[in-house]
């Protein structure tokens, strides 16, 4: 990872960072306020662009200068051409997306590579509190039960499994801690955090 | 006085006595456009946004132009434009104008033809987009402005404001296109066909020449004010504001105006007949038929847009069925095709097509966050 991308300040985006290269064209799914897409184009160098759906996450988007265009992921990503991208991010998003099978198709339909992060269901933090009766909440799960987005709640493995069934190869697959810290063994228990680089066969 | 209010404005006038070929091979010999601005052009000419209005826009966007009757002669964008307002008169210095064509002072059907000293009635050419971005050019000539911070506009605007960026792109930073379209669609072209219908068969119309007969086809243009304002509403908009309320309170088996919507409509219809020019509604209606950029291009929209280097805001409105979000996103796809800046925002309003012109604050902080990006 390169000193520049660590100044993204979260750890899954300097593992993004570290995966685009500039001047490539990269649209972010679900950008937020666009902080990861301002971080790519301002220390990556990339071109990007942005989907987001919540009236003021455009807002702030705009406010910071990025390229977002306001629409619901759930419709997929009709608007673009097949392979206009060279890498689609989705970060911390597939979690609360209903189609899942959908919009995995539509990120390898219009990008090159897809890039997913998502939480990990089965850190063992998170298994460790279900065993004590209660839905987990962490830094990668910061939600109650009550007022989470997430509505798919699945695993390294569980993804992994898909994977093999959508026929998607997975090219590289980074699993963090809560701390940030890259996990090596036993990702599905010790890793809270995972990010995918995906491509087609 | 409010303070968010460029105050008592009054339009200026420039004269143009270069002939200005027009798209379809016409020549206006000379011109005049009326126009007004508000704010300070700074020394670098850097801060200049150009606004451009609609079907029955004009130069008057922004301010009051009689103390005395502020509500009543407020711009048609005011609540857009002024001192701390989204688009800041303490920041940017801002053009309005009245296109060739119009009449609200510009060159127009209804003023004199120096060559007959009659009003130029029918013989008026037939204007496009293309040609008033080549007029608006010259103004911005006039004014010492080689490149605009940002050209503006709602509708018809919005599609100058497109145009802008393909024809001059060296001379426009940032396009402001809001509910706007890239084309008209047939369902389009038929609205404004039925309403050019209603003025050009009222028999007050004598083939566009009614001036010299002391008349005007008001009950054409009423129709046609009348249709085309439906377009702009939505249908919820209607609903909630009229429904089927009745004028009075039993129905009366007639032709008299019975419910409210048609009570509205009729006062509509008669206000702007009473003010606004048929000629220039004919125009004006031919104008939004013929655009379209990527004509061309073989229908290619991001071939057309590919000349653009300013960088984009596109807004469109949720209950905006005359343009359509769908309409919008067209424009966006293009440019994301093209590699190209965008930001777009799709606006949850009521109030249909005219909701560009609603005080919405959402609407309101896109533009004025957009905007307070630009660098002047």
């Amino acid at each position: 990872m390169t000193e520049n991308a660590i100044a993204l300040g979260r750890p899954d985006f300097d593992v993004i960072a570290a995966w685009v290269q500039p001047n490539e064209r990269v649209l972010d799914l679900g950008c937020g306020d666009g902080s990861l897409l301002k971080g790519l184009i301002e220390l990556r160098g990339v071109r990007g662009w942005g989907i987001e759906i919540d009236p003021a996450s455009v807002l702030a988007a705009i406010g910071n200068g990025v390229n977002v265009i306001q629409s619901n992921l759930e419709e997929g990503l009709s608007g673009f051409e097949n392979g206009a991208f060279d890498h689609v991010v989705l970060s911390r998003t597939l979690q609360t997306v209903r189609h899942t099978q959908g919009i995995i198709e539509e990120m390898l339909r219009v990008g090159r590579e897809a890039v997913v992060s998502f939480p990990n269901f089965a850190y063992w933090k998170n298994r460790m509190a279900v065993m004590a009766g209660r839905m987990p909440v962490s830094e990668d799960l910061p939600y109650q039960w009550f007022d989470t987005p997430n509505i798919r709640f699945f695993t390294i493995a569980d993804f992994d499994a898909l994977c093999v069934e959508m026929g998607i190869v997975v090219r590289e697959r980074m699993v963090l801690d809560e701390k940030g810290n890259t996990v090596v063994e036993e990702a599905n228990f010790l890793g809270s955090l995972a990010v995918y680089r995906l491509a087609k066969v | 006085m409010s303070a968010h209010s460029v105050g008592n404005v009054s339009a200026q006038r420039a004269r143009f006595d270069e002939p200005l070929k027009l798209k379809s091979g016409a020549v206006v010999p000379a011109y005049e456009l009326v126009y007004e601005t508000y704010g300070t052009l700074n020394a670098a000419k850097s801060n200049a946004i150009l606004i451009c209005h609609a079907l029955s826009g004009h130069q008057h966007v922004a301010g009051y132009t009689d103390p005395e009757r502020i509500k009543e002669t407020l711009g048609w964008w005011d609540n857009m434009i002024g001192p701390g307002k989204p688009i800041d008169t303490e920041k940017f210095f801002v053009v309005g104008l009245n296109n060739l064509g119009g009449c609200h002072g510009s060159t127009g059907p209804a003023t004199i033809n120096p060559a007959t000293g009659h009003p130029w009635g029918a013989e008026f050419p037939l204007v496009t987009v293309e040609d008033w971005v080549q007029a608006q050019a010259r103004l911005a000539d006039r004014l010492g402005i080689d490149a605009w911070a940002a050209v503006v506009g709602g509708s018809l605007g919005g599609m100058q404001a497109l145009q802008w960026t393909i024809d001059l792109p060296s001379r426009v930073r940032h396009a402001g296109v809001i509910a706007a379209a890239p084309r008209l669609t047939a369902e389009n072209i038929a609205f404004n066909d039925v309403a050019r219908q209603a003025i050009l068969t009222d028999p007050d119309f004598h083939g566009g020449d009614f001036y010299r007969h002391n008349t005007k086809p008001a009950r054409g243009l009423r129709l046609a004010r009348m249709l085309g304002h439906i377009t702009y509403l939505s249908d919820d908009q209607m609903a909630e504001k009229f429904g089927r309320k009745l004028k009075h309170d039993t129905i009366g088996y007639g032709f008299g105006v019975e419910f409210e919507i048609e009570s509205y409509l009729r006062y509509q219809g008669d206000k702007f007949a009473s003010w606004f020019d048929a000629n220039t509604y004919l125009l004006m209606t031919k104008a939004l038929d013929y655009f379209d950029p990527s004509h061309a291009t073989q229908g290619n929209l991001a071939a057309a847009l590919a000349r653009a280097t300013a960088k984009f805001l596109v807004v469109s409105f949720s209950t905006d069925w005359r343009f359509s979000p769908t309409r919008s996103r067209e424009i966006v796809n293009a440019l994301v095709h093209n590699g190209q800046h965008v930001a777009y925002a799709e606006v949850a309003s009521n109030f249909g097509h005219d909701s560009f012109l609603m005080m919405d604050p959402q609407y309101h902080a896109i533009v004025r966050a957009y905007m307070g990006r630009i660098s002047v």
